[in-house]
């Protein structure tokens, strides 16, 4: 008995040390980056598409089962995934991921956010506390994150260190000639008076220069209201934009109609991998993103 | 090990007094209201209402259904409803606490119930949960749901039969999600068993289910679960239900009260499915839902007189059964419908010492007679929510709970404040 014990046991620790590191991205954007670094060594699982509003996930007993069998959980944190990603934790009693934890890895604490508020308050809409948590519109701050998700990974799965930094230093290399490419297109735009939807291009408009005239929701989180887009379109008047941003996973219809009545075009973004059929890694996200925002400013 | 609400809270202040292992406490705390008001209307006529708590209880009994689990109906007119207070917080890093007070203002005053206070593990390992205290069973779907989470104002019928309100018991829980790919849970409880369809046993542990839950996603659509469940008490010592009273031949009152000893089994199957195009459910979604329980009861039934002696004992083989399905559909961003139906069976044999059959009235004095009557109910539900922490809820019900049918019409809002944990699947 005690030799079949052995035997099992020796099975499942050689086992698990040839099992790949096995990732759970809240995000497309992280599942791809940690795709690009892992290579062959890594498995990952992209809880959400790039169709869908990561604010509003549930819980679902799928995610519940890839969160139970994760090494490392791939997410943006500063509470956007506030709604679901707790009760996952909560319900897979799995201790290598949960906060605090080296299986748990949240990007927006590797980078600088926007945003910060000063305070938090419901009647705000949906304000979070560490700030504006959409970090992966601006290309050089998903280049901190690589950098911090790669020591994580060596880390976790020290075997593997050398590999990882080398899958990293590749992506770091074609990142930075993208990076300059991107800028040189993209020049002009620079001081482009623009309507958003929902505040998620914070960090595009930071990156890219773009000025922020108004938002299509009163408050974050909260939808527009035909009142409210009334005064953006009055607003305009005054202060016009040059074109209205929403994103792939956003009811186009208030973009639409503001675009109807103030006469500038709506740009559709992709705000992750899979937002657009073109967007399929994190270069050609860009790549869509900026060949969208030249081809509009015409 | 007995598990009591005062241990709980001990064992809770204790873990709280610890030296001040955390520098900002109120980080580690949430705290939430759950408000709720009440506008009922009912077509039953206003004199039965009008007599009284007695009149008022036996209308919400089920036929065909022991009596004892404690449920305050509907009252007519506008009112506060069900309060819920939450509290929930870290002890550590592995070791979570909620507790939840239900304020219910009712014809007899405002009554108070702790319907949860437990401690719970977060990330033990290898997919194990544990949970102490006073809980919800997840015996079945709705089985741990607080009453704010339920798409309708009310619970369905084969809940308040077989639990009566809520499945809240003291004891211990223990789950396991196995690591598969596809979401597998199984679990198992031990209760006290003082609630009902339990009472008052003997033993430490006097009530005990099993659960397993699987689920899982069928493209970026579709979504599903599916369960099992049983519960069982086998030393029910004296589960006393409703007194009834009659009048003798002879013009004079004559009042008892059915006691229940013995065993109560009971067998559920749930499942539940949820659409939302491209998995963004904020825009349109649909939940399809339904559940099944059958109970198996056997024992005996003593009538106790008003001293509390017994006047006679039947002997009991009790069957009830029943289930709801329901669909929920948010056909615009805020604005969903529902439709619900509820129906119920029951198959009691009641035997007298001598073997014979127990008559007509003793049957009716047990509060299992069915009067030839299958208790159902229609509901259609329309619900605005323009965040998510407010509701408004209109409901119509077409009640045949009883042989008598009841159009009901029930206005609910509910509101919450403060920071409260996402809901489950």
């Amino acid at each position: 008995m005690k030799r079949l014990i052995l035997a099992v046991s020796l099975l499942c620790s050689s086992a698990l040390a040839h099992a790949d590191l096995k990732v759970f991205a809240c995000e497309p954007e992280w599942g791809s980056l940690a795709q690009t670094i892992g290579g062959e060594k890594v498995s990952v699982y992209n809880a959400t598409t790039g169709l869908q509003d990561p604010h509003h996930i549930e819980g679902r007993p799928s995610l519940i089962a890839q969160v139970r069998n994760a090494d490392l959980l791939v997410c943006t944190g500063a509470e956007l995934e506030i709604g679901w990603l707790p009760i996952l934790l909560q319900k897979s009693g799995n201790a290598k991921v949960q906060d605090g934890q080296p299986g748990s890895f949240m990007a927006a604490q590797q980078v600088q956010l926007l945003h910060i508020p000063v305070k938090v308050e419901r009647s705000d809409g949906d304000v979070h506390a560490d700030g504006n948590p959409h970090i992966q519109t601006d290309p050089r701050r998903i280049a901190q994150v690589a950098k911090a998700l790669t020591e994580r990974m060596a880390q976790l799965d020290s075997a593997n260190a050398a590999h990882y930094q080398q899958g990293y230093a590749n992506f770091n290399t074609r990142w930075q000639q993208a990076l300059q490419g991107w800028a040189n297109k993209t020049a002009s735009l620079r001081g482009t008076p623009i309507v958003v939807h929902h505040k998620s291009w914070v960090y595009l408009q930071d990156w890219l220069g773009l000025q922020e005239v108004a938002t299509l929701e009163p408050k974050p989180g909260i939808p527009p209201t035909t009142a409210h887009l009334t005064n953006v379109l009055q607003q305009l008047q005054t202060t016009p934009a040059k074109f209205v941003l929403h994103s792939a996973y956003e009811n186009p219809r208030s973009a639409q109609w503001l675009s109807g009545k103030a006469g500038i075009p709506v740009v559709m973004l992709p705000s992750t991998v899979g937002g657009t059929p073109a967007a399929t890694d994190l270069f050609t996200l860009f790549d869509d993103i900026i060949q969208r925002l030249t081809s509009v400013q015409g | 090990m007995q598990l009591t609400p005062t241990t709980l809270a001990i064992t809770i202040a204790a873990a709280l007094a610890a030296p001040a292992a955390f520098a900002d406490t109120t980080a580690n705390w949430q705290g939430s209201l759950i408000v709720e008001g009440i506008y009922f209307d009912s077509n039953k006529d206003e004199a039965t209402h009008a007599e009284g708590e007695e009149e008022a209880h036996e209308h919400a009994h089920l036929p065909g259904f022991p009596a004892g689990g404690h449920d305050h109906g509907f009252r007519e007119g506008l009112h506060a409803g069900h309060i819920e207070g939450v509290v929930s917080g870290n002890i550590s890093d592995k070791l979570k606490a909620r507790a939840t007070v239900g304020i219910l203002d009712t014809e007899d005053g405002i009554e108070t119930e702790l319907e949860e206070a437990f401690v719970e593990t977060q990330g033990l390992g290898k997919g194990v949960t544990v949970k102490a205290g006073r809980f919800f069973s997840d015996v079945g779907y709705l089985s741990s749901k607080h009453n704010h989470e339920w798409d309708f104002a009310d619970t369905p019928l084969v809940y308040k039969g077989m639990f009566g309100e809520h499945t809240n018991d003291d004891g211990v829980q223990l789950s396991y999600v196995a690591p598969t790919q596809q979401f597998v849970q199984v679990g198992t409880e031990l209760f006290k068993g003082d609630k009902f369809p339990a009472g008052n046993s003997d033993d430490t542990v006097g009530a005990a289910t099993v659960f397993a839950k699987t689920g899982g996603d069928i493209g970026t659509d579709h979504s599903w679960q599916a369960g099992v469940g049983h519960w069982r008490a086998d030393s029910i010592n004296g589960r006393e239900g409703e007194l009834h009273e009659h009048e003798r031949a002879d013009g004079s009152m004559h009042s008892v009260t059915p006691s229940f000893s013995g065993k109560s089994h009971i067998n559920s199957v749930n499942a539940l499915y949820k659409w939302a195009p491209n998995g963004n459910a904020k825009e349109r979604n649909l939940k399809l839902q339904a559940e099944y329980f059958q109970r198996d009861e056997a024992g005996t039934i003593a009538m106790l007189n008003t001293d509390g002696g017994i006047e006679r004992n039947l002997n009991y083989d009790g069957k009830q059964d029943g289930y709801y399905v329901q669909g929920v559909y948010q056909f615009r961003p805020h604005w969903r419908v529902g439709l619900r139906q509820d129906k119920l069976g029951s198959d009691n044999q009641l035997t007298q010492v001598s073997g014979a059959a127990a008559t007509e009235h003793q049957v009716e004095a047990t509060g299992l007679a069915t009067e030839g009557h299958t208790p159902k109910r229609n509901t259609l539900m329309v619900d605005y929510t323009p965040r998510e922490y407010s509701r408004l809820r209109l409901q119509f019900n077409e009640d045949n709970s009883t042989p008598e049918t009841d159009k009901q019409v029930i206005l609910q809002y509910t509101h919450s404040f403060g920071s409260h944990g996402a809901h489950s699947f």
